[in-house]
């Protein structure tokens, strides 16, 4: 028989437990809702049309649109290649010992390290080191080297996901190593690649601080057109206006907050679509 | 039928670390006959059979010593992915790639650089392998779709797209239903006519359905090797015998 | 001419190397981190003593007369940092309780996403959110609250991190294996009592692990805090009043005009170099922790 006090107990454990789930969900909604009401009004198509201005009516996000576009472009082109690669080499290829323990430990906490330390990193590297100046170029070599570390631990999850058995089928056709990483365990992996791929720019385009270290610049009237130009992006601009006292610049910011938050949910949409459907795909 | 010896086996020895796991076993294999390794499970057959075509190169602590001889060359010190193109193997689960029927078959050869007719390998492969009929109208889906007898199949087929010299089962029936063992039985039956085929089984009856040649291996040695009938009706060794009529295994 | 199996082998060799040089370049990454955080630090330290750095509690780097010591930086860091803590762990812990042991699969299955976008959303929207909502809401309780204050950057640093708590801790408790709670269930306990006795203690090493690492994502935060916390580096233990993070200080400078190789623009390594070493040690002690008993848990 349970006594009472047990019973009791348990109850308002398992009551706090729920609130203080519900809470960090009702804050999400909170979240949204107070952005939404602050920034519905501003939201149309001037505001995505226009360069930054001193009035808030004629402002809009157009520089960071197409900043962040840019960027997310040549970010993903760089940082792609190069964490699938690095999670291909290390799950496939590995080296053993104290080398393979170095480069395992080194990527966990590289994945730590704040992001305005990565913006000191791409200061003194890209910019000035390399002389690539505040350019689109800069700043997406820096947000490369943020999130490889992100691209490198999906990689390497998806890839353990693939069943040896598939690996052994191959060799025992007399196929090489490079032909079964490309032929065989590559495709297998590819989706749960995708999401984590598609995860790490989505952080990638909110990220703000290391972009502002490595000089973009908030007030800018013009489209990039090369990656030596210089830029904004989307939440360079939200802080800008969010650091100012006019309750209307408030406002703009979240109207900002309205797109910027709307790419990055669909962006995660479309990873937990892919992960949904490499789930059924690949049942062994 | 003149006999003549494809693959033979000369003082292997075989360690897991410390165990030793194939102690000193010398074996021939004949050409166009299946050679139908037995014995108890622990007992090394695999572990033989995976050393014929380099797949024990995957395990780390494993070492091995002696000869296995192929046209001359001592194949444990060739190179493997030479080795594998030419000695083919099926595996006791059946392991399609998550590719097309199609694309199952012509992996192999493309990535060997075949640049003959595609569809006709295909189709000549799939008939070798007694999956045709059954898969013709449907070569663009998946290979995952077919049943766990058609997947065995498929990889039975797409070892022959390879054109090897010997095929290598690995108790390719352990995990299929009767209907399905019965009909990769008969096709091992149809194969030998082209191919020379090692097959481990701890299955008995199936070693003396499909084999022409059986060796019996206990705890790594071969305790005996001779022809099919004659180990089975009159094995020479006590423990063979005990073995076969069932008392231990 | 070379035949097909050298070309085929020389293919092979060259796709490994790029894929090394790859996988190096996360330790090049880290290597170049260190030296230029260690090499600027340096030429910042030669002029300033790294013992009126670490103990100074005046910060004026950029007015006159310059004064470098980074204590109320560090002070401001941890109120958030702490304050971020005490907010998120138990809450973070008990989320991750809900999800393994209370809410069914299907809840579980709607509530895991709503964490994700939760962790996923920009830092510089929950600034804003800070500034916009959290303080209004702590001027209305506490009138003397100023716009910028430690307690809404804590606050909303607590909400960022409370989904990577919640997320690691329901890890740590999916891994126990299901016969450790049936022996519990088994003799009759509740199931608070098998998360107090056994799920907790059995997998505290994780748990300790998930609050460093949050930790350490805390002190490294950046916009939000910049955004709710304000720029003023004054020594205070107030939560209510206006103060600088380190992080908020590298933003400041850099958003100003300062020239390169200048006193002020090397406070900023020399700050990074901080705060580079503090969530360093932290990610390593959390590392530690998890590598140390991972046998453990198994």
């Amino acid at each position: 028989m349970i006594s009472p006090t047990r019973i009791r107990k348990e109850k308002a454990f398992k009551f706090i437990a729920t609130v203080a789930t519900w809470t960090s969900v009702l804050i999400l909604i909170v979240l949204l809702t107070h952005i939404l009401s602050e920034g519905w009004r501003w939201l149309d198509w001037q505001f995505m049309d226009s360069f930054p201005s001193r009035f808030p009516e004629k402002a809009g996000l157009k520089a960071g649109i197409f900043g962040s576009i840019w960027l997310m472009a040549l970010t993903a082109s760089i940082s792609i290649p190069i964490g699938v690669f690095a999670g291909l080499f290390l799950e496939e290829y590995g080296i053993k010992g104290i080398i393979g323990k170095i480069i395992e430990v080194n990527m966990a906490n590289l994945a730590g390290v704040p992001s305005i330390v990565y913006g000191l990193l791409g200061l003194t590297v890209f910019v000035r080191y390399f002389g690539f100046d505040r350019s689109l170029l800069s700043g997406a070599l820096t947000l490369s080297l943020l999130i490889m570390p992100v691209i490198v631990v999906a990689t390497r999850e998806s890839i353990r996901a693939v069943p040896n058995s598939i690996r052994f089928g191959a060799y025992a056709m007399g196929a090489r190593k490079h032909h079964v990483v490309f032929g065989q365990v590559l495709p297998v992996a590819l989706p749960g690649i995708m999401t984590g791929v598609i995860l790490a720019l989505s952080r990638a385009i909110g990220e703000t601080a290391p972009l502002i270290i490595v000089g973009a610049v908030s007030y800018i009237s013009f489209i990039p057109e090369g990656i030596m130009d210089e830029f904004t992006v989307m939440p360079l601009q939200i802080y800008n206006w969010a650091g100012r006292p006019q309750a209307d610049f408030h406002q703009l910011a979240a109207a900002g907050i309205i797109v910027l938050v709307s790419v990055m949910l669909v962006m995660n949409f479309v990873a937990v679509l892919i992960r949904h459907k490499m789930q059924k795909r690949y049942r062994f | 039928m003149n006999i003549e010896t494809v693959l033979s086996a000369k003082n292997v020895n075989i360690w897991y670390g410390e165990k030793h796991a194939i102690r000193n076993i010398s074996l021939d294999i004949y050409k166009n006959h299946v050679t139908a390794i037995i014995g108890p499970s622990g007992c090394g057959k695999s572990t033989l059979l995976r050393s014929f075509n380099r797949m024990n190169d995957f395990v780390e602590t494993l070492k091995q010593k002696g000869g296995i001889f192929f046209e001359g060359n001592n194949l444990l010190e060739a190179d493997p992915i030479e080795v594998r193109t030419r000695i083919g193997m099926v595996f006791q689960r059946p392991n399609p790639f998550p590719k097309s029927i199609f694309n199952n078959i012509t992996w192999g050869p493309k990535i060997h650089g075949y640049t003959g007719d595609l569809e006709q390998l295909v189709e000549e492969s799939l008939k070798g392998a007694a999956l045709w009929d059954e898969v013709k109208d449907r070569l663009n889906d998946s290979a995952l779709e077919l049943s766990g007898g058609q997947q065995q199949r498929l990889c039975i087929a797409r070892t022959i797209a390879m054109k090897p010299e010997i095929i290598l089962m690995d108790e390719p029936c352990s995990a299929l239903d009767p209907k399905s063992t019965i009909r990769v039985e008969d096709l091992i039956t149809d194969l030998k006519k082209d191919y020379t085929i090692i097959i481990v089984t701890h299955n008995m009856q199936q070693a003396s359905r499909v084999s022409d040649y059986t060796a019996f291996f206990y705890e790594g040695k071969m305790v005996e090797f001779g022809q099919t009938d004659k180990i089975f009706t009159a094995p020479k060794e006590k423990k063979t015998e005990d073995y076969i009529t069932g008392r231990f295994g | 001419m070379i035949d097909r199996k050298t070309r085929v082998t020389i293919i092979g060799i060259s796709i490994k190397l790029v894929f090394g040089v790859c996988a190096f370049l996360g330790i090049l990454t880290t290597i170049g981190i260190i030296f230029v955080l260690g090499n600027e630090g340096f030429q910042f330290f030669r002029q300033v003593p790294i013992w009126d750095f670490l103990t100074g509690t005046e910060w004026t780097p950029l007015l006159e007369p310059k004064s470098f010591g980074v204590l109320p930086l560090v002070v401001g860091t941890l109120q958030v940092t702490i304050g971020a803590g005490i907010i998120a762990m138990p809450l973070g812990l008990l989320c991750a309780v809900y999800l393994s042991v209370y809410a069914g699969k299907k809840r579980r299955n709607t509530l895991k996403p709503i964490l994700e976008v939760l962790s996923g959303i920009p830092t510089i929207v929950y600034g804003f959110f800070a500034l916009t909502f959290i303080t209004p809401i702590l001027q209305k309780i506490i009138p003397n609250t100023e716009i910028f204050n430690a307690a809404s950057g804590a606050i909303v640093v607590a909400i960022m991190i409370l989904p990577m708590i919640a997320s690691l801790c329901d890890d740590a408790f999916r891994a126990i294996p299901r016969s450790v709670k049936d022996g519990a269930f088994a003799i009759g306990a509740t199931t608070n009592e098998v998360v107090m006795g056994i799920m907790i203690p059995y997998s505290l090493s994780r748990i300790l692990a998930a609050f460093i690492l949050a930790l350490s994502r805390a002190i490294g935060e950046t916009m939000a805090v910049t955004l709710a916390s304000g720029s003023n580096p004054q020594l205070t233990l107030s939560p209510l009043k206006s103060i600088q993070t380190m992080t908020a200080y590298i933003v400041q400078v850099s958003l100003g005009d300062t020239q390169a190789g200048g006193i002020e623009y090397l406070t900023c390594f020399a700050v990074g170099l901080l705060l580079f070493v503090m969530t360093f040690m932290m990610n390593l002690l959390g590392q530690i922790i998890l590598t140390k008993f991972r046998v453990k848990s198994l």
